[in-house]
C-alpha cells in the first residue's frame, strides 16, 4: 500500500509541476496576476508530494519490503539501518528520486527567499524550474519507477553493492546533487532574465548567492567522491579521470567561472551575456553528466546500472531544455558578449581571461570524455582516452589560472596602471622566486623540477593573497580593527584562493613523492618504505553484520619507535559473495600511511600493498577551504537582504550602473 | 548576429554524436579478425622472460585471450569475473599484458589473483596492434584450429559471460578438431 502511495504522490507532483511550468510563465507574459500567483503554491505543493514519495521509498527500505523491486535489488534484511537509508540512492531509480527531491528543496527555498524580488521575475524562475522538474518526474514515471512491484516477493534482497556501503557514499550523492541541481536556480534566473528582456545588474546580484551555494555543495560533493575512491577502492588513487568523475568536474569548472563572472557583472555591469551563457552551460553540463552516467553511452567503472532506452529519453530532454534555452539566448541576447566599459589592464580583463581558461579546461575534458564516442560515431574505431591526455592538457591550464588569479585579485576594476601593479606584485614575485631558487639549489632530478613548479605556484598564491590582505588594511597600526572592517566576501575570496594553493601542494607532492610496495608478507615480516618500517603483526577473522572479514594488523615504526597501527580488512560480503578491500589508513597533515590487504597466498602469507602518501590530505583540505570561502561569501551582509523577507532595500550597485530595476508587481 | 547561434550549433552537433552513440553498444565492435587465424606472435612470458608464449600455443584447444594491463581501471572491474571463470576450468585463459611494466603487472596479479594459464608480455604493444587492440580490456575467443571466433571490447560482465561467452565456448568445445 505504502509504495502505491509513493507512486501516486509522484503523479500528483508531476501534475503540479505542469501547473507550475505553464501558468506562471504564461501569466508573466500576459501580466495575469492570478496566474503569476500560482507559482509559489504549486512549487511548494510539488515539493511536499515529492517528499512524500521519498518517505514512502525510505519506509519500504527500512521495513524490508522486498515486494518493491528496487528494494529487493538494493537492500537486504541484514543491512545496517543507515545503509538501508542510503541504499535509496544506491542505484538508478532512487538516484532520480533524490534528484527530484533536491530540485524540490531548491524550488521551495526559492519560494521562500525571494520576497523582495519582482513577482513576475520570481514567477518565471519558478516556472523554468517547474519545466526542468517535469522532465525528471516524467522520466522516472515512464522509464524508471522506483515503486515497481516484484510479485512474488523474494525472501530477501540482493543487498546494496558493497562498494557503496560506506559513510562517504551516504553523503556524497546528496551533496553532489545539491550542487548539480542547485545550478538549476542560476539557470532559472538566466532564462527568466532572457524572457524578461532586461538583463541587468540586479539579476546578477540575485543570482549570485544561489550560484555560490550550489557551487559550494558541488565542491564538497566532488571532494567526498575523491576521498571515497581514495580509501574505498584500496588503490590509493584519488582521481581517475573517469567519465563519471569528469561529469561532475565539468559543471564545477564552469560553475567556478560563473561565480567569478557574476561578481564582475554585479560589481561592474560587464559580461552580462557571457554570464547568462555560463549559467545555461553550468546547468546543461549537470544534465549532460546525468545523461552520460545514466544512458550507458560511455563505459565507466562507476556506471552501475545503465540502459540505452533511457538514453533516448534523456537525450530528447537535453534537446528540449538546452536547445530551447540556447535558442532563446540567440534570439534575445543583444549587444556584445562581454561589454567593453573597461580598459585592457583591469580586473575585468583578468577575470575574463581566467573565465576563458576555465571554459577551455572544461572543453578539453569534455572532448577527452566524448572522444571515444565521437570516433565510434564516425566509424573511426574505438579507443579510450586515459589520464595522460587529461593531465597533459589540464595541468598547464590550471597553472595559468593560478598565475592570473593573483594578478587579477590585485588589479583594480575598470582601469589600472602597470606601474602600480608591478609595485604590488613585487613582493609576491620576489618571494616566489626566492623559494624557487631554494628549490633549484636542492634540485636533484626531473621530479624535483615538477615539484618545484607546483610549490612555486602555491606560494605565488599564498604570498600574493597575503599581500592583498596587507594592502587592504586601512589602518596598518591597529590590525584587529581593520581586519574586522574587511567584508566577508573578501575573506571568502581569499580563503578560496588559498584553498587552491593548498590543493596544488597536495596534488603535486602526493603525486610525485608517494611511494608504494606490493609484497607478499607473512605475520612478523617487516618492510621498509620511505624511512618507515611497516610490520605485519597480526591477522584475525571477524564478522560484520552482512560480511565476514580478515582483519590484518600492521604496525608502523620510525627509528624503532611505534607510531601507528593500521587495521586493513579483506571483507567478503555474504549476499553477493563479493570481496572488498577496506584499507587501513593513518591520516596525518603531512603524510598518510595506507595499507590494503590483497589475496591470501600459500602458507599463510598475504599479498599486501603498502603506501606512504605525503601531503595527500592537502588535496581535500584545500577543497574544504574553497567551500568555506563560498560560505563566507554568501554570508556577506550585502546578500543578507536579498535572502531576507524585507522589501525596498537600497541597492547601490543598481544605482551606479544606471540600469532600472523592474517595479515589483 | 550569427554569432549568437554558435553555442546552439555546438550543442546540436554534440547531440547528433550523442544520438549516434546511443545506437551503438560500446561493447560491440566488428573486428576484421573474426573468423581469421590468430595473428602470429611470440612474446616473452610475463612470469619468466626467458620463456616464450607464441600463437602456436593457442592451438588444439579452445582458448580465450584477454588483453589486460595493470594500469587499466576497467580491467579491475572485470578481473573477479575472470578469476571465477578460471576456477570453472572450462577454457584455457591466456593473458596479453599490454604496454605494461613487468613488475607492476606481476604485483597486480599477485594482489588480485592470477586467472591466467600464462600471460605474454607485450611491452611495446606491437602484438596488440596486430590484434587490433583499441583499448584495454579486450578479449578474444579462439577455437581449436586457432581461428578467432569472438571479440569482446571492454570488460566482460557476468551477463556477457553467461549469455554469450560460455555458450560459445561449449559449442566450440563440441566441434571436432
Amino acid at each position: 500500500m505504502i509504495p502505491e502511495i509513493g507512486h501516486f504522490a509522484l503523479i500528483i507532483a508531476l501534475s503540479l509541476a505542469c501547473i507550475q511550468a505553464f501558468f506562471p510563465i504564461v501569466g508573466a507574459a500576459r501580466n495575469n496576476h492570478y496566474w503569476i500567483a500560482l507559482a509559489r503554491p504549486a512549487a511548494r505543493g510539488q515539493f511536499v508530494f515529492i517528499a512524500i514519495a521519498f518517505i514512502c521509498l525510505a519506509y519500504a527500505f527500512v521495513t524490508d519490503d522486498f515486494s518493491v523491486a528496487y528494494v529487493a535489488e538494493n537492500s537486504n534484511s541484514s543491512l545496517p539501518w543507515f545503509y538501508k537509508i542510503s541504499a535509496i540512492w544506491g542505484a538508478h531509480e532512487g538516484s532520480l528520486l533524490l534528484w527530484a527531491l533536491i530540485l524540490g528543496i531548491w524550488m521551495f527555498a526559492v519560494t521562500i527567499f525571494s520576497r523582495n524580488l519582482p513577482e513576475t521575475f520570481v514567477a518565471r524562475v519558478i516556472g523554468v524550474m517547474g519545466l526542468v522538474s517535469i522532465g525528471f518526474l516524467l522520466f522516472m514515471l515512464l522509464t524508471s519507477n522506483p515503486f515497481s512491484r516484484l510479485i512474488p516477493a523474494p525472501m530477501d534482497g540482493a543487498d546494496l553493492n558493497p562498494l557503496l556501503q560506506d559513510i562517504g557514499l551516504i553523503i556524497h550523492p546528496p551533496m553532489l546533487y545539491m550542487g548539480y541541481v542547485g545550478f538549476s536556480v542560476a539557470f532559472g534566473f538566466a532564462i527568466a532574465a532572457l524572457l524578461d528582456g532586461h538583463i541587468d545588474v540586479a539579476w546578477a546580484r540575485w543570482s549570485r548567492p544561489w550560484t555560490v551555494i550550489a557551487w559550494m555543495f558541488l565542491t564538497i560533493g566532488i571532494t567526498l567522491g575523491s576521498w571515497w575512491s581514495y580509501y574505498e577502492l584500496g588503490w590509493g588513487g584519488w582521481w581517475f579521470w573517469d567519465p563519471v568523475e569528469n561529469a561532475s568536474f565539468m559543471p564545477w569548472l564552469v560553475g567556478t567561472a560563473l561565480i567569478h563572472s557574476l561578481a564582475a557583472t554585479e560589481k561592474r555591469g560587464v559580461f552580462k551575456h557571457w554570464t547568462i551563457l555560463l549559467s545555461i552551460c553550468a546547468f546543461s553540463l549537470s544534465l549532460l553528466g546525468t545523461f552520460l552516467v545514466r544512458s550507458g553511452v560511455l563505459t565507466s567503472v562507476h556506471a552501475f546500472a545503465t540502459d540505452p532506452a533511457r538514453g533516448v529519453f534523456i537525450l530528447s530532454y537535453l534537446v528540449v531544455v538546452i536547445g530551447g534555452s540556447l535558442t532563446l539566448y540567440a534570439m534575445r541576447a543583444s549587444g556584445s558578449l562581454t561589454g567593453s566599459s573597461f580598459k585592457l589592464l583591469s580586473r575585468e580583463t583578468f577575470l575574463l581571461a581566467n573565465n576563458i581558461l576555465l571554459v577551455v579546461a572544461m572543453a578539453t575534458i569534455l572532448l577527452g570524455t566524448l572522444y571515444p564516442l565521437l570516433l565510434d560515431a564516425l566509424d573511426l574505431g574505438k579507443l579510450s582516452v586515459g589520464p595522460p591526455y587529461f593531465n597533459a592538457v589540464f595541468i598547464p591550464l590550471i597553472v595559468l589560472v593560478a598565475l592570473l588569479q593573483v594578478i587579477g585579485a590585485m588589479t583594480h576594476w575598470k582601469q589600472d596602471y602597470a606601474k602600480r601593479l608591478i609595485q604590488h606584485l613585487k613582493f609576491a614575485a620576489i618571494g616566489t622566486i626566492v623559494i624557487g631558487i631554494l628549490f633549484v639549489l636542492m634540485l636533484t632530478n626531473l621530479t624535483a623540477v615538477k615539484a618545484a613548479l607546483g610549490i612555486i605556484m602555491a606560494f605565488w598564491i599564498f604570498l600574493g593573497t597575503g599581500h592583498i590582505f596587507y594592502n587592504k588594511l586601512s589602518n596598518k597600526r591597529d590590525y584587529r580593527a581593520s581586519l574586522r572592517l574587511l567584508s566577508r566576501s573578501f575573506y571568502g575570496m581569499s580563503l578560496a584562493h588559498v584553498g587552491l594553493g593548498i590543493t596544488i601542494i597536495g596534488v603535486t607532492i602526493s603525486s610525485l613523492y608517494s611511494t608504494e610496495k606490493h609484497e607478499s608478507m607473512n605475520i612478523g615480516d617487516s618492510i621498509e618504505l620511505s624511512g618507515y618500517t611497516y610490520q605485519f603483526t597480526n591477522l584475525r577473522k571477524i564478522d560484520g553484520p552482512n560480511y565476514s572479514s580478515y582483519e590484518g594488523e600492521v604496525r608502523i615504526f620510525k627509528d624503532n619507535k611505534q607510531i601507528s597501527i593500521l587495521k586493513p580488512e579483506k571483507r567478503i560480503y555474504t549476499v553477493r559473495s563479493m570481496p572488498m578491500t577496506e584499507a587501513g589508513i593513518d591520516a596525518g597533515l603531512t603524510r598518510d600511511f595506507y595499507v590494503s590487504l590483497g589475496e591470501p597466498l600459500e602458507g599463510g602469507t598475504w599479498s599486501v600493498r603498502l603506501y606512504y602518501k605525503p601531503f595527500v590530505r592537502w588535496i581535500w583540505l584545500g577543497a574544504i577551504f574553497m567551500a568555506l570561502g563560498g560560505l563566507l561569501v554568501v554570508s556577506d551582509k550585502r546578500y543578507r537582504f536579498i535572502l531576507q523577507r524585507v522589501k525596498n532595500s537600497r541597492d547601490e550597485a543598481i544605482a551606479d550602473s544606471g540600469s532600472a530595476i523592474k517595479p515589483a508587481t | 548576429m550569427i554569432r549568437k547561434y554558435v553555442p546552439l550549433l555546438i550543442f546540436l552537433t554534440l547531440v547528433i554524436f550523442l544520438g549516434i552513440g546511443l545506437t551503438r553498444d560500446p561493447h560491440l565492435v566488428p573486428s576484421p579478425l573474426i573468423d581469421k587465424p590468430v595473428p602470429e606472435f611470440s612474446l616473452p612470458r610475463l612470469a619468466d622472460a626467458d620463456q616464450h608464449l607464441a600463437s602456436s600455443d593457442l592451438r588444439g584447444k579452445v582458448t580465450m585471450l584477454n588483453v589486460w594491463a595493470s594500469w587499466c581501471v576497467a580491467c579491475r572491474a572485470e578481473h573477479p569475473v575472470l578469476v571465477d571463470l578460471a576456477k570453472k576450468n572450462v577454457v584455457a585463459l591466456y593473458g596479453l599484458d599490454y604496454k605494461d611494466n613487468r613488475e607492476d603487472a606481476l604485483r597486480w596479479l599477485e594482489f588480485y589473483g592470477n586467472p591466467y594459464v600464462e600471460s605474454a608480455h607485450d611491452i611495446d604493444g606491437k602484438v596488440g596492434i596486430d590484434f587490433g587492440v583499441y583499448g584495454v580490456p579486450e578479449t578474444f575467443i579462439v577455437d581449436k584450429q586457432g581461428i578467432i571466433r569472438y571479440k569482446q571490447i571492454g570488460p566482460i560482465t557476468e551477463d556477457i559471460l553467461k549469455e554469450t561467452i560460455l555458450p560459445l565456448i561449449s559449442r566450440l568445445d563440441g566441434s571436432a578438431l
